[in-house]
């Protein structure tokens, strides 16, 4: 007891120490003003005091939780084993497809905005899903290909005045491309080179939609793009929301049937094997070029779509909206969730989009609140919300037989 | 030939910058194989303390480089304070866990640290306090490289002559050498391998740091989001000449810097970030390990 008020003691005064000039200095040299704020450091006193109490107990539990793990004890959560319960999972759906359809009709227009926008996040983090999570391959730019998506519907719509439902999948096309011919490059490369090149790609990108003028009217952005028409019906704003929050609905469950078809297929087996060893999944006969290109095209080929149905929500797109911020946050989606997990990536999304929407009242402390959590989850909960299972292969006719030889 | 002049010290300078912040990311890579994505952050922290304690002495009414040594020192013991608690806090307990986990948390980490000082301090840019006299002896060469300029390049090559010493003649620097090479063998061996990880932490901040106290007198503003875009090319450099070496920081940093400058100045500065990542692909491509890095071969 004593021992660990120490302990917190010294944390306490280390973290006064640490931020004494940033907390309690405030110093503006434009108009030649020092402000001293020592309430600051009182308050920081406290907060680390108990922070560390609290950091400690947890890591012990976690350290506990590990040895009966390593001991072979029960290591899946009770929420786990009730997710594989089939029954369960059938009622589950069908109780939350229900709710999905039914909600824009209870809610407001403002909370069906924001609905859209954690579904497009949520067909972004299944997309990210298939080369992060399946594929292994870390994609740190993919926001790109979300921009592509974005800029190809909003170009063709300016000139040539192409429709939604066209452009939806030329779109996705177009992304999926873009996905081949940056993944040319980079076939050789393995973790972080591959990280900080794409990361390259995502900035590349940024910078020559800002520059490139004649094509992309730079900063200032296209706007007056078609919202998505109805058999021809002009909508009302409240209607066309409701309306994208359908067609949303659609994609996203359109996503998931794709990628949890594709995860389970051939090729979906090579890139988990593919992440696992490459070097085995090569003597196996595996293409690597070709599974390597297919989990980036297929990636992106999401993004691109999910990017044509951004720019008709918003009407108006800029380079802003494609920035390293938006990659990072589709990566603790994927992360947060359970990498390879399609209902974890789900959930990643709605609890990132959702909390920090709904905590607008603090929203001066909401990505500090987010970064927090990134770290707190990676050290706490390492495998996500809800971690991926393996695909197990039963043989149910082998019982009977052999009872009877 | 003089604009040539002019160009090739603006990205020696530059890279010179470059190459201390990339020094931070290729020695804690080198060890632990993280990419530390608050790098960028420690280095605006630096640069941040050092504009505060300029800040308050020169509203106080000291002066001169002599402040602005000052500031540096607090800056350095600050950043590397940080560092050390970075790794501490966000690295430490992730030891041993997918790759992926600990950069995720270094992602989290620098987006909290970049939040912490905008709430702390102020979201717009701060200008620094003019501390770096002309110098009279740089008079006849100042339309080639002015006295900042000096300044820089001669605190860079200290700082890296030091450096070098350090890792390649002290006991701590065979420590170092010997945990990158083969972590479990240097713990069994009696090597503290936690303290030297911290040490490495500790040494790159100090590094980012002095590389902040530069820019933000050079340039001469300061605000928090100048760790993000510094980091990012940082790393690009360390990835330029091959992550985990030594060497390869400095050459990468130092082809960065001319390769933007250049392009600047021949080419187009709109379009500056643009041939920064062109020639890392392009030279990823041709040399998938960077210039100087080791291609490893692998074992089945």
């Amino acid at each position: 007891m004593l021992q660990n008020l120490k302990q917190s003691l010294i944390v306490s005064l280390w973290f006064v120490f640490l931020t004494f000039p940033l907390m309690v200095i405030r110093v503006n040299t434009m108009d030649q003003v020092v402000v001293w704020r020592w309430m600051n450091m009182l308050w920081v006193a406290l907060a680390s005091f108990i922070l560390s109490y609290l950091w400690r107990y947890m890591l012990t539990r976690q350290q506990m939780r590990k040895a009966v793990a390593e001991e072979g004890g029960e290591t899946r959560s009770k929420l786990q084993l009730l997710l594989e319960d089939m029954s369960f999972r059938y009622k589950a759906m069908g109780v939350l497809l229900l709710a999905a359809l039914i909600f824009p009709q209870v809610f407001d227009t403002y909370q069906s905005t924001i609905m859209i926008s954690a579904l497009i996040y949520v067909v972004l983090g299944l997309g990210l899903n298939i080369s992060v999570g399946l594929a292994g391959l870390l994609d740190l730019g993919y926001v790109a290909f979300f921009g592509v998506g974005a800029y190809s519907y909003a170009l063709l719509n300016h000139h040539f005045d192409l429709g939604f439902w066209i452009t939806l999948p030329i779109g996705g096309i177009i992304g999926c491309l873009f996905g081949v011919v940056l993944g040319f490059p980079i076939l050789r490369l393995r973790g972080d080179y591959l990280a900080i090149v794409t990361l390259g790609f995502g900035m590349i990108f940024k910078v020559v939609m800002e520059n490139w003028s004649s094509l992309s009217f730079g900063p200032s952005g296209i706007a007056n793009i078609d919202k998505p028409s109805f058999f021809g019906m002009d909508l009302s704003l409240a209607d066309s929301t409701i309306y994208i929050y359908y067609i949303m609905i659609a994609l996203v469950i359109f996503t998931i049937l794709v990628t949890n078809r594709l995860k389970n297929s051939r090729i979906g087996r090579a890139w988990i094997a593919m992440r696992e060893d490459e070097i085995a999944c090569v003597a196996m006969g595996i293409d690597m070029a070709r599974t390597k290109l297919s989990a980036y095209a297929l990636g992106a080929f999401w993004a691109g779509m999910v990017g044509v149905l951004f720019a008709s929500k918003t009407t108006f797109i800029n380079p802003a909206s494609f920035t390293f911020m938006e990659s990072a946050i589709i990566l603790s989606i994927v992360v947060l969730g359970g990498m390879g997990s399609i209902l974890g990536v789900i959930l990643g999304a709605f609890i990132l989009i959702l909390l920090p929407e709904y905590m607008r009242a603090f929203s001066e402390y909401r990505m500090l609140a987010f970064g927090a959590a990134m770290v707190i989850m990676m050290i706490f909960r390492p495998q996500g919300i809800i971690s991926n299972l393996r695909q197990t292969y039963q043989y149910k006719g082998l019982k009977g037989k052999t009872n009877n030889g | 030939m003089e604009y040539f002049l002019e160009l090739f010290f603006g990205g020696l300078t530059r890279g010179s910058i470059y190459a201390l912040i990339a020094l931070g990311y290729t020695m804690v890579y080198g060890i632990i194989q993280l990419i530390n994505f608050a790098h960028g952050e420690i280095y605006m922290i630096g640069a941040f303390v050092a504009l505060i304690v300029a800040g308050v002495c020169t509203i106080y009414g000291l002066s001169g480089i002599s402040i602005l040594i000052l500031a540096a020192i607090i800056a350095v013991i600050y950043a590397s304070a940080y560092g050390y608690t970075l790794e501490k806090v966000a690295y430490r307990p992730l030891r041993g866990a997918p790759r992926l986990s600990p950069l995720i948390s270094a992602i989290g980490m620098s987006i909290f640290l970049q939040n912490y000082v905008l709430l702390a301090q102020t979201p717009d840019f701060l200008p620094f306090p003019r501390l770096i006299p002309d110098f009279a002896f740089m008079e006849p060469v100042a339309h080639i490289i002015g006295s900042p300029e000096l300044v820089i390049l001669v605190t860079t090559m200290v700082t890296m002559i030091l450096l070098t010493l350090l890792i390649k003649k002290t006991k701590v620097g065979k420590a170092m050498r010997a945990t990158q090479q083969d972590m479990d063998m240097a713990r069994l061996v009696g090597v503290n391998v936690d303290r030297i990880i911290s040490l490495t932490f500790i040494i790159g901040s100090a590094l980012a740091a002095i590389g902040g106290v530069l820019v933000a007198s050079y340039i001469g503003q300061v605000n928090f989001y100048i760790g993000f875009l510094a980091g990012v090319k940082a790393f690009t450099a360390a990835v330029l000449g091959g992550i985990g070496s030594i060497p390869g920081a400095v050459l990468g940093g130092l082809v960065l810097g001319w390769a933007e400058s250049f392009a600047a100045g021949y080419i187009s500065s709109d379009y500056e970030d643009v041939f920064t990542f062109g020639l890392l692909v392009l030279i990823l491509t041709l040399r998938p390990a960077g210039i100087l890095g080791k291609a490893r071969k692998q074992k089945v």
